[in-house]
């Protein structure tokens, strides 16, 4: 069976990475006693299958990961028991049976959108500097020693007053296709935003139908 | 003092400048977060390594499982920051905090160090700097933490007597409830430090340096060592359990990929075979033994509570474990249809030990790993670890007949009297071992010569012995080097810098710590890791201070010498260490204690634990003598039980 578990990722799991996180979920389906599927072979690895890599310090309210059973549970129990074995900052949303034949979840994504709050002081004329971001041919960066173009990676931006907390919202929405996947940090920095300055959370995976 | 909400705001801004942020944050599954202030005595548990290291140490998880069970207390962890994490924190003005409540270690009731070895104590300075608690005990006033330190190497605790208030000499598990119970009235009947520091220095087996005085004769040797205060002890004994309590099973799962990451149940505590360079073989002593079932039962309970992939067998010689082959076949039949890997460290050399890894492999390892240290038969007299060359060429071979491509074998240099021609033994037998498994396996058996330096230790036959010089130990390495160039067989050293700095700090007396004070001020620290090696630091901390290394590193001992360390005992008499040294150099073996119990002083000084303890957990024989105690009630000797 291919369970398909929608999940938060906030507090202290904001600061592990993609493998932690791959391994973090093996330990607690063990520990939920929940019958993993493994590879064959001379170190059998468990089939789980995280939609998108989140980037180190963002919490998320928008994980998404498929685990395949060796037999069949029922979702209700299997949803508290996974639960109960998951550390605090890992909250369970949402999980279905999934379909055995679908693609891997990671080629289903098309987009991510991300809420980033930043510090008044760097709120002033906001909305034209996202225009001009918006309106810039082209966004030259470099990254891991590479150049890449940044701009065609964004597909919205927006911003919103937080309600009455001296504090900014921006809503970012970037691709996040294999080989093409924009970083809310790196939109931040060309916003003339200190990326440390802001909390980001990733909100929503869009998935391609 | 920062409250915990401000160390969370500093933290955000600055963890994602670091490597593995993980390492700070905490969280873990199993972490134990209590409420603060229903808790009479709050209890900061540190490991001065980085958390990759200190995480999975399972003493510290003994100690945390222990007060953590209790209503009036509660525990939390520390370890060292990386230098990255370090230098932001001191630029922040963040403290050292504990990772369950990120509250600064200053706030603390009780800051206790994990001390397991030397290489350690200058990451003990930095972290108490780090947390802004006054280096010296004499420094620290009402306001502060009690700051303890445990662990293998304070068996000599002098080196470190300046910077700690006091050391649990021992095993932890019972003395951490005194020392809680004691601090409990710290706000009434202890009120004055040096009354609270009198208090703990009444519970066997806490030592507090500054009720204790040395006198030095003009040799720079100890003359005495005096008490300065009424009811306490000299010799300090160190403290045991008379029976394993339950192991720990809710383990730390941590969030990142740490050194050990894996569950583990320590099936016997302490070793029956007298190798004689061996610390914990000496200071462990006496063994006791878990039951099988509590073992399986510990077992399933800790892979069940972690969901862990790896479970580790733990003792200082598995194959000793007296139902060593039932454990074996129980654990197998318990994790049968699972995917764990089950390791067994510290096998004797023999076929049996196959047998037995073999029965245990669930994801299959490449590697195999065994511990002959020497190599010509003369040393192994000396050493009192006696394995023939056949049994080793047999047991490999057979090791790569059954599949396994790697061997990794762990060898000593510097033993006492060795010569270039024990050190062209282990060259030879290298030499052999591959030879042999390729005739059985073909030419990708590797073989992996991993080859230290032994550093003479306190409390051990060898407590007298000269460490080999800077110059022997480099001749040595080149003849391995030179000797060794196979392309499938991979030597591994130790740089004679890094025993030498662990020979001065193992047998240091007091004066050193002024020596390692002055290192950590000009930068030592991380000094078990290669990129922080700094011996010139050391050197000159030496000069300043007018201290010669040598007169702790290379000095043989008088026989009578009265060493920095004697009023600590490990219970193992001194008499019958230097009667164990004598034996050495005459080449004499002394077989397994569990045949033949040579007294060496667990039984007289633990004797109405074992009377109460009586069979099985114990490998030393009963004793069935009456309790002194009765004697004098009674008038004469009470029959035998």
């Amino acid at each position: 069976m291919r369970l398909r578990v929608a999940f938060s990722k906030q507090g202290a799991l904001r600061y592990i990475g993609h493998l932690d996180l791959h391994t973090l979920l093996e330990r607690a389906a063990r520990r939920a006693a929940l019958p993993l599927v493994y590879s064959q072979g001379f170190h059998p690895a468990p089939k789980i299958q995280i939609a998108a890599a989140l980037p180190l310090g963002f919490s998320s309210r928008a994980e998404m990961a498929d685990l395949w059973l060796s037999e069949d549970r029922d979702l209700v129990s299997l949803r508290a028991d996974l639960q109960s074995a998951l550390p605090r900052d890992i909250q369970i949303l949402d999980v279905q049976q999934a379909d055995d034949r679908a693609p891997a979840l990671q080629t289903l994504v098309v987009a991510a959108e991300y809420e980033a709050t930043i510090p008044d002081e760097f709120a002033s004329d906001l909305t034209s500097r996202l225009a001009a971001l918006m309106e810039a041919e082209s966004l030259p960066r470099v990254r891991r020693g590479k150049t890449y173009d940044l701009r065609p990676l964004i597909e919205s931006l927006e911003a919103a007053p937080a309600e009455g907390s001296g504090e900014t919202r921006v809503l970012l929405r970037l691709a996040a296709r294999e080989g093409a996947t924009g970083r809310p940090d790196e939109v931040l920095a060309a916003l003339g935003i200190p990326p440390e300055s802001a909390r980001v959370e990733r909100i929503r995976l869009i998935f391609r139908d | 003092m920062l409250t915990p909400e401000q160390i969370e705001t500093k933290l955000d801004r600055i963890l994602l400048k670091v490597q593995k942020p993980g390492r700070y944050v905490g969280g873990e599954l199993n972490s134990v977060v209590k409420d603060w202030d229903s808790a009479d005595v709050r209890v900061a548990l540190v490991f001065p390594d980085i958390y990759d290291i200190g995480v999975s140490n399972v003493g510290l998880k003994i100690l945390y499982d222990q007060v953590n069970q209790r209503g009036d207390a509660l525990a939390e962890r520390a370890y060292a920051p990386w230098t990255d994490m370090e230098a932001l924190m001191r630029a922040e003005g963040i403290p050292l905090y504990a990772l369950e409540s990120k509250r600064p270690l200053s706030g603390f009731d009780l800051v206790g160090f994990s001390l397991p070895y030397e290489t350690l104590y200058t990451n003990a300075l930095n972290l108490l700097d780090l947390a802004g608690i006054p280096l010296r005990a004499g420094e620290r006033g009402a306001e502060h933490p009690i700051v303890i330190a445990g662990g293998h190497s304070t068996i000599n605790p002098e080196p470190m007597h300046a910077f700690m208030d006091a050391f649990v000499i021992g095993e932890g598990e019972e003395v951490i409830h005194d020392i809680i119970n004691v601090l409990k009235l710290r706000n009434t009947q202890y009120a004055v430090r040096d009354d609270l520091l009198l208090a703990l220095a009444k519970i066997p087996g806490v030592y507090v340096p500054r009720f204790y005085q040395p006198h030095y004769m003009d040799d720079g040797t100890i003359a005495r060592v005096e008490t300065l205060a009424e009811g306490i002890a000299n010799p300090v004994v160190k403290r045991i359990v008379a029976k394993l309590p339950p192991p720990p099973t809710k383990f730390i799962v941590p969030n990142i990929e740490v050194v050990h990451n894996r569950a583990s149940v320590e099936i016997t505590r302490g070793c029956t075979r007298g190798c004689r360079y061996c610390h914990a073989g000496m200071i462990t002593r006496p063994v006791r033994e878990r039951r099988v079932d509590e073992i399986v039962a510990a077992a399933r309970e800790a892979v069940r509570s972690t969901g862990f992939e790896e479970l580790a067998l733990l003792s200082l010689s598995s194959s000793d474990y007296t139902h060593i082959e039932e454990l074996v076949a129980a654990i197998g039949e318990e994790f049968k249809d699972e995917k764990l890997t089950v390791s067994l460290p510290s096998l004797r050399i023999e076929s049996v030990s196959i047998d037995l890894v073999d029965k245990l492999r669930g994801r299959r390892g490449s590697g195999f790993t065994l511990a002959p240290e020497a190599a010509t038969e003369r040393m192994r007299r000396i050493i009192n670890k006696f394995i023939s060359d056949e049994d080793i060429i047999n047991t490999t071979r057979e090791i790569y007949r059954r599949g396994w491509t790697n061997i990794k074998l762990y060898f000593m240099i510097g033993h006492p009297s060795e010569t270039l021609e024990d050190v062209q033994a282990i060259a030879d037998l290298c030499k052999r071992v591959i030879a042999e498994g390729r005739k059985v396996a073909g030419m990708k058996v590797k073989l992996h010569a991993g080859v230290s330096t032994f550093v003479p230790k306190p409390q051990t036959p060898f407590q007298w012995v000269s460490c080999d010089t800077r110059e022997n130990i480099l001749a040595k390495q080149a003849l391995l080097k030179r000797e060794l160039r196979d392309r499938n067989i991979k030597l591994s050293w130790t740089k004679p810098e890094d025993t030498l700095l662990e020979s001065f700090l193992s047998r240091g007396d007091r004066r050193l710590a002024e020596v390692i004070f002055t290192a950590w001020k000009n930068g030592a620290k991380f000094d078990a890791w290669e990129e922080h090696r700094r011996f010139e630091t050391w050197m000159s901390a030496f000069a300043e201070h007018g201290l010669d290394p040598a007169f702790y590193t290379h000095r043989p001992r008088r026989a009578d010498e009265i060493f920095a360390w004697d009023h600590i005992t490990a219970a193992v008499r001194k008499k019958y260490l230097f009667q164990d040294f004598r034996r050495s150099l005459e080449g004499h073996i002394r077989v397994d204690c569990r045949l033949n119990c040579y007294a060496c002083g667990i039984l007289p000084t633990f004797a109405d634990l074992r009377r109460d303890n009586p069979g099985e957990g114990w490998k030393c024989p009963d004793v069935k003598s009456p309790r002194k105690a009765d004697v004098s009630d009674r008038g004469q000797p009470l029959a035998i039980r």
